[in-house]
């Protein structure tokens, strides 16, 4: 049997700004992981990816995260993408901020 | 202080205008990210986890009042109102917008500052010994030669695309506080036996995933032959270094792979050709360079309020006793302003923090200030009588903190709180060893001990010379930090021995804090550094502390 696949979200960082932003069912980029499209499977996953790639005066190195559904919507996995979806942990800059508006 | 040719000006103002017609071509999408990004890093300009990072070079670590201010102004104008000061000497700025980075490049250009070869396999920033021109134990100020390998390697034909980067680092004193093993060229000033002054020339030394202390090809090198024996160093391994593998490629390899005797014949037999070539113009510049970096007018003025200030006020006395640093004038000292308060990130400066640093300076200092690889900023030439005036001053700003050489002095690397490329946090760590300690009340009866922190393998924290060094690594999805003991980034460098098995993120604070107790006990008496405890005892005593007392290391 072969292994499940984890699930995925796209995401990158926006060219303008360098914030990170997933990548939504409708196409559009959000900044908000609970957003994001959960990928369940691999060949779609390198669809999504695919699509990513070409939209390339709007985000810089799009990649597949592993991610996890969750009561919102999908979550991060690893604690990487975790710190990505709020900011650095020594300042409340980044994500955490806007969100604290 | 020295100041940019017109050709060093319009150098740089060409640059920033190709740049940013380069920017603007990446926006409206005529640029694809694969053809960008070789030309941003070529301008210091990186992308990292949350916001792109600009990373601004300050040549050998020195800056004056009117480049601080104008750094300040950038932090607040285009950035969050700070900078992080690093272990390169260079300042990067954690939130620029891609479009504003043109008009920031702009704005450092005015006051003859640049992001130019802060990437990219060309010789980076020339770093120094950041007491240059003042310390007591200097033969001569090695800035003069630092300024010349700048002009030398900036935008140099031949050198712009070398197997790797290439880091050299230079000291006037036999007292290496430049890291020079570690470092791709090392360059230490020496005296021959007249009495002359030249450089031992160490070539590969590197931390990184492999790290190497650097070996000594040249005892004694006459500076007029410098620039022609760098670039003999540099030709050679251009042609010779590794290129099939990027983790094989800097010239510590070289020198692993061929032997530092075959190695040094080949750069000895380069070096009749490229001595032939230069035929002394070098010579000339260097003589024009150091008229530029002639020392400041020492005042005289008596020293007894500082005397008083010493004998009366204890804050000031502790201060005194960490932060103060022997100068060349024995009415003089050397000031290092921690960038280390308890708690906070290590390196980084606010804004307005910036701005008394340069007020300071242009009041106090005569108008120097250097940036350390330690990531603090130092005022190189204070008269003493000035220094309870300054000190006053620190402490409104919150930069007072006590503790250079201490537990707490900490080098951090951005770590995964910026960096792409981590595998695990290093700034919360070193915050919160340095809160636990001072909550302890025990950094200042510990004395010296360097704790250097990297959130990965690449090792920009320098972990590998700290005393306890400490490597956060991603075991499985967690974070986990390695130890080890023993590094040393002086004269005497030494690469750091792994104790064992990782620790976990809530257990590397308490783990730090069982090696420094069992020190406590081990110390033969309050005068014998943990460093000479380490060196005495052995690893041992050590390991037996981290692992037996608690025993909840993950397994390895
Ligand atoms: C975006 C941030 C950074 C990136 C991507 C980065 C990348 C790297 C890489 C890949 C290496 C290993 C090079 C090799 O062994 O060939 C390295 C080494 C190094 N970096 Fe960084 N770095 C970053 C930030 C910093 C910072 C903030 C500092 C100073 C605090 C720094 C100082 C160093 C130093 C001192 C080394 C020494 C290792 C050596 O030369 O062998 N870097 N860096
Ligand atoms: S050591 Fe690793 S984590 Fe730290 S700054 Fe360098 S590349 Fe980033």
């Amino acid at each position: 049997m072969s292994r499940p696949y984890i699930p995925k979200v796209v995401t990158a960082n926006a060219l303008l700004e360098g914030d990170v932003v997933y990548l939504t069912p409708d196409d559009r980029w959000t900044r908000h992981h609970h957003e994001a499209e959960l990928i369940e499977d691999e060949a779609h996953a390198q669809l999504r990816l695919l699509h990513a790639a070409a939209r390339k005066a709007e985000v810089v190195g799009p990649y597949l995260a592993d991610a996890k559904a969750g009561p919102d919507g999908p979550e991060p996995v690893h604690f990487r993408e975790v710190f990505r979806t709020r900011g650095p942990s020594n300042y409340r800059h980044g994500k955490q901020e806007a969100a604290a508006h | 202080m020295y100041s940019y040719t017109d050709f060093d000006e319009a150098f740089v103002r060409t640059r920033v205008a190709q740049f940013s017609e380069q920017v603007r071509r990446r926006i409206d999408g005529s640029l694809t990210e694969d053809e960008f990004k070789p030309l941003r890093l070529m301008n210091g300009l990186y992308l990292q986890l949350h916001a792109y990072m600009l990373r601004v070079a300050i040549p050998y670590g020195t800056l004056d009042s009117r480049k601080m201010r104008q750094l300040a102004m950038i932090a607040e104008r285009w950035d969050k109102g700070y900078g992080h000061f690093t272990t390169r000497q260079n300042i990067q700025f954690n939130w620029p917008k891609l479009g504003d980075v043109p008009e920031i490049l702009s704005a450092l250009a005015d006051v003859g500052m640049h992001a130019i070869q802060t990437s990219g396999n060309c010789v980076r920033n020339v770093t120094a010994d950041h007491f240059a021109g003042a310390a007591a134990d200097e033969i001569e100020d090695p800035r003069p030669v630092a300024e010349l390998l700048r002009q030398w390697s900036t935008d140099h034909p031949e050198f712009q695309f070398l197997p790797r980067k290439f880091k050299i680092a230079i000291t006037g004193s036999p007292n290496d506080r430049a890291v020079t093993k570690s470092h791709d060229i090392g360059l230490r000033m020496v005296r021959d036996a007249d009495g002359e002054p030249g450089f031992e020339v160490i070539v590969g030394g590197g931390l990184g995933r492999t790290p190497m202390i650097g070996r000594v090809v040249r005892d004694f090198l006459p500076k007029a032959d410098l620039l022609p024996y760098v670039e003999a160093i540099l030709g050679v391994y251009n042609e010779l270094g590794r290129r099939d593998n990027k983790y094989k490629a800097r010239v510590k390899i070289l020198v692993h792979e061929t032997g530092l005797e075959p190695l040094r014949e080949i750069i000895e037999e380069r070096f009749i050709e490229t001595r032939a070539e230069f035929g002394g113009q070098d010579m000339a510049l260097l003589a024009e360079i150091e008229r530029a970096f002639a020392p400041p007018a020492f005042r005289q003025a008596p020293t007894v309020a500082y005397d008083d200030f010493y004998r009366e006020d204890p804050v000031f006395r502790a201060w005194a006793d960490t932060n103060l640093a022997r100068h060349r004038n024995a009415d003089y000292a050397i000031v290092t302003i921690s960038l280390k308060a308890h708690g906070a990130t290590p390196g980084d400066a606010t804004a307005e923090q910036m701005r008394v640093m340069a007020d300071l300076a242009e009041r106090y200092g005569h108008d120097e200030l250097r940036i350390s690889h330690e990531q603090n900023v130092i005022l190189p030439h204070v008269h003493k009588a000035d220094l309870p005036a300054i000190h006053a001053a620190l402490a409104q700003a919150g930069l007072a903190t006590a503790n250079v050489g201490l537990i707490s002095d900490i080098i951090a690397c951005p770590g995964m709180d910026y960096c792409a490329l981590a595998t695990a946090r290093s700034i919360p760590v070193a915050q919160e060893i340095a809160t636990r300690f001072d909550a302890l009340d025990l950094e200042h009866e510990v004395g010296p001990l360097k704790i250097k922190i990297s959130g990965c393998i690449n090792a920009c924290g320098h972990h590998h010379v700290g005393h306890i060094g400490i490597l956060g690594l991603d075991r499985a999805g967690v974070e986990n930090y390695q130890i080890t003991l023993g590094g040393d980034g002086t004269e005497t460098a030494a690469i750091g021995e792994k104790t064992g098995p990782g620790f976990a993120y809530d257990e590397i604070v308490p783990a730090v804090e069982r090696i420094v107790r069992a020190y406590l006990e081990i110390r033969s008496e309050p005068s014998e550094t943990f460093l000479d405890t380490l060196r005495r005892v052995g690893h041992a005593p050590f390991k037996a502390a981290l692992y037996e007392a608690e025993g909840k290391q993950d397994a390895a």
